[in-house]
C-alpha cells in the first residue's frame, strides 16, 4: 500500500508541477526517481515534524499541493498543534501520508504504533481522514486527493494487505462502500480490517447468520446518512478498526446510533484496541489476535449480539 | 548605522524619543485596548517601529488587493502583538478604521490573535508561538525563482526562541539558502513571567542565529532611521537567510509601563490606567 501510495505521488507530480513531496528522514533510496527527475518538487527535511508541517502549509498557501510522508505516530502526535493551526485553520492543501498506522510496527513497540491517530485527527475541524483497505483502493484515493480542498490524513497499512475492494469501483472522499450485503448483522470497518470482517461474515454464513460488511474509507467527512440506512434493518452493528476503541470509527458510529433513535434496539460493539499501549511485540498479526481482532472471535461476538 | 554589542542592548536599550507617527500608532493601540478592555499592550508597543518600517518603507503591497501575487508577505509570528499590526493595516487602508473599535468583540474581525481569511492583510493565523518561521520558509521556497514574486518577512520574538520549532525552522532556512526571507525579531528581553534571561536564557542569541546559518544584524528596534538603513537593500546577504535582531523595550512609549511585566497581557483595564496611557504617550 505504501509503495502504491508513493508511486502515485510520483505519477501525479509528473503531470502537475503544483505537486510537492516532503519526507522527514525516510529510508535510503525512497522515491529516488522522483528526486532525480523533479528535484524542485522533492524535499527531505529531517526529523523535524513540527517544522515540516508548517513549511508544507506555507507552500500550500502559495498554491502548491503538498504530500508529506513519515511514520504515522510522528506525523500526528509530534506535531498536533501544527496540524490544527497551520493546516486546518488555513485550509491548507496538504496531504499527510502516514506510514504504518495501527500496529504495523508491532515489533518496534508502542512509540511507533499509531493507535489513536483517527481519534485525534477526526477531532480537528476541516481535516479529512481517509483509511484505504488495500493498495488498489489507495490508487483511487490518491487520484482523488489532488483537487480535494483542505488537508487530508491518509492512513496506510503495513503493506501487502489482501485486496478486498473491486478494482473497477469509483472512489470519492466521503463515501462508504458496501462490500457484502447481509440482513442480520452489519460489520462497519475501516482501513485494512475489511478483510477480517469479510472472513467473519463467511463464518457466520455457515451458521445461518447473514452478516454484511460496509467499508468506511473516509472517517471524516463521514457519510452519516448512508450508514444510518445500512444500520436501520440489522439486529446488531459491530465496528472493527485497528485503532483504540476510544474516539475512532467505533465512537463515530456510536454517535450516529445514539442520535438516530432507531425504533428497535440494536446490539452494538466496538471491536478495536483496548485503552492500552501494546503490551507485546511479535507481529501485527499476533497483536491483532491478542486483541481478538481476527475472524473467529469477531464472528462469535456478532452471533452473541444478534441473539444467536 | 549604530550597531552595539548585544550586552549593551540587554543592560541599557537606547531609547530615542518617538516621533508623532509612532505616538499616533500607539494611541490607536490604546483606543483598541479601551474598546476591547483587554490585550497584549506592552507586546504591541515594542513592535510598532518594526512593523512601521516594513509597511512604510520596505514592503510592496496593495491594500485594495490584499492577495496581489506580487506583494511582499509579512507573517507576524508573535501573534499576540497583533494590535500593532491592526493599527498599521487600518492606517494603510486594508480595512476601515471602525474595525479597530470592535477588537475582541463577538462580531468583530480583529481578535486577540490575528486570523488568516478574516482580516485583509493578515497572511497567517498566529498566536501559538514557533509557527511563523516555518510558514514563511514554505512560502519563500514556493516563491523563490519567480522574478515577479514578492519577498517574505517573518516577525518573531525572542521569547519565541524558547520553542524548539523555531530552531528546526532556522536550520531549514539556512539549508535552503533562503535569501528571499528576512526575519525581524522583536527582542524585548522579556516574556510573560519574567525576563528572558530569568525564564530560559537565550544568550548569546545573535551567535546562536549565526551558528544556525543566518546573516545577523542587530539594531535598536525603536530607531526608525537605523531600521530604514538596515533594510535599505535586500537581501541583506545573497544566498543566506537574514535576521535583524531588533532590540526593543517592552511597553515602549509610556514610561510608566516600560518593562512592567504586568502589562504583558491585561484583561481588566481601569479608566485611570487608560488616561495614564494616553497622557504618557503625549509625554513620550
Amino acid at each position: 500500500m505504501r509503495a502504491t501510495c508513493l508511486e502515485m505521488v510520483y505519477q501525479l507530480a509528473k503531470n502537475d508541477e503544483r505537486i510537492v513531496f516532503i519526507g522527514s528522514d525516510l529510508g535510503v533510496g525512497t522515491l529516488n526517481k522522483f528526486k532525480n527527475e523533479m528535484p524542485d518538487q522533492f524535499f527531505m527535511e529531517g526529523i523535524s515534524e513540527a517544522h515540516v508541517i508548517g513549511m508544507a502549509a506555507g507552500m500550500a498557501m502559495e498554491g502548491r499541493i503538498v504530500y508529506v510522508n513519515t511514520i504515522a505516530t510522528f506525523l500526528t502526535r509530534r506535531c498536533y498543534e501544527q496540524l490544527a493551526v497551520d493546516l486546518c485553520m488555513h485550509r491548507a492543501n496538504v496531504r499527510l501520508l502516514a506510514n504504518g498506522a495501527g500496529v504495523a510496527y508491532a515489533p518496534l513497540g508502542p512509540t511507533h504504533q499509531a493507535t489513536e491517530d483517527l481519534a485525534i485527527l477526526r477531532a480537528l475541524p476541516g481535516m479529512a481522514v481517509v483509511a484505504p483497505a488495500d493498495a488498489t483502493e489507495m490508487e483511487r484515493v490518491m487520484a482523488a486527493t489532488v483537487e480535494y480542498p483542505g488537508p487530508i490524513y491518509i492512513r496506510q497499512g503495513r503493506g501487502g494487505d489482501p485486496v478486498v475492494t473491486p478494482p473497477d469501483q469509483e472512489f470519492r472522499i466521503g463515501q462508504v462502500y458496501l462490500l457484502r450485503p447481509g440482513k442480520d448483522v452489519l460489520f462497519v470497518t475501516t482501513g485494512t480490517m475489511a478483510k477480517a470482517a469479510l472472513d467473519a461474515a463467511e463464518l457466520l454464513a455457515a451458521r445461518g447468520l447473514h452478516a454484511g460488511v460496509v467499508h468506511v474509507p473516509t472517517l471524516k467527512p463521514l457519510d452519516v446518512e448512508a450508514l444510518k440506512a445500512l444500520m436501520a434493518p440489522v439486529r446488531a452493528v459491530l465496528t472493527v478498526e485497528e485503532h483504540s476503541v476510544i474516539g475512532g470509527l467505533g465512537s463515530a458510529v456510536a454517535e450516529i446510533l445514539a442520535e438516530a433513535a432507531f425504533l428497535s434496539p440494536k446490539g452494538f460493539a466496538r471491536l478495536g484496541i483496548p485503552d492500552v499501549f501494546a503490551d507485546q511485540y511479535g507481529s501485527q498479526a499476533t497483536l491483532l489476535a491478542h486483541w481478538d481482532l481476527t475472524p473467529e472471535p469477531m464472528a462469535r461476538r456478532a452471533a452473541t449480539l444478534a441473539g444467536l | 548605522m549604530t550597531t552595539l554589542p548585544s550586552s549593551t542592548y540587554r543592560t541599557r536599550p537606547p531609547s530615542p524619543s518617538l516621533d508623532r507617527r509612532s505616538r499616533d500608532l500607539r494611541i490607536q493601540i490604546v483606543r483598541m485596548l479601551a474598546a476591547g478592555r483587554r490585550g497584549h499592550l506592552a507586546s504591541a508597543f515594542s513592535l510598532v517601529e518594526i512593523l512601521r518600517v516594513l509597511y512604510d518603507d520596505v514592503m510592496r503591497f496593495d491594500p485594495t488587493n490584499p492577495t496581489w501575487d506580487g506583494r511582499d508577505r509579512m507573517i507576524l509570528s508573535k501573534g499576540h502583538g497583533c494590535m500593532a499590526l491592526y493599527a498599521l493595516l487600518a492606517d494603510k487602508g486594508f480595512f476601515p478604521e471602525a474595525h479597530l473599535w470592535e477588537f475582541c468583540k463577538p462580531n468583530g474581525i480583529l481578535g486577540g490573535h490575528p486570523e488568516f481569511g478574516k482580516v485583509p492583510g493578515v497572511e497567517a493565523s498566529t498566536g501559538a508561538l514557533g509557527h511563523g518561521l516555518s510558514l514563511g520558509i514554505g512560502r519563500a521556497l514556493a516563491l523563490r525563482g519567480n522574478p515577479k514574486a514578492g519577498r517574505v518577512f517573518v516577525v518573531n520574538s525572542d521569547g519565541e526562541c524558547n520553542e524548539g520549532s523555531t530552531w528546526e525552522a532556522a536550520l531549514a532556512a539556512s539549508k535552503h539558502k533562503l535569501d528571499n526571507l528576512t526575519v525581524l525579531m522583536d527582542c524585548n528581553h522579556m516574556q510573560s513571567y519574567a525576563t528572558t534571561s530569568d525564564v530560559l536564557d537565550l544568550e548569546p542569541l545573535a551567535d546562536k542565529w549565526r551558528a544556525f546559518g543566518f546573516h545577523v544584524i542587530e539594531v535598536d528596534g525603536h530607531d526608525m532611521a537605523a531600521l530604514r538603513e538596515a533594510l535599505a537593500v535586500l537581501p541583506l546577504r545573497k544566498g543566506q537567510p537574514s535576521i535583524l535582531i531588533c532590540h526593543t523595550v517592552k511597553g515602549k512609549g509610556v514610561s510608566s509601563i516600560e518593562g512592567d511585566l504586568s502589562w504583558h497581557h491585561k484583561n481588566k483595564i481601569t479608566e485611570e490606567e487608560l488616561a495614564a496611557l494616553f497622557s504618557g504617550l503625549e509625554e513620550a
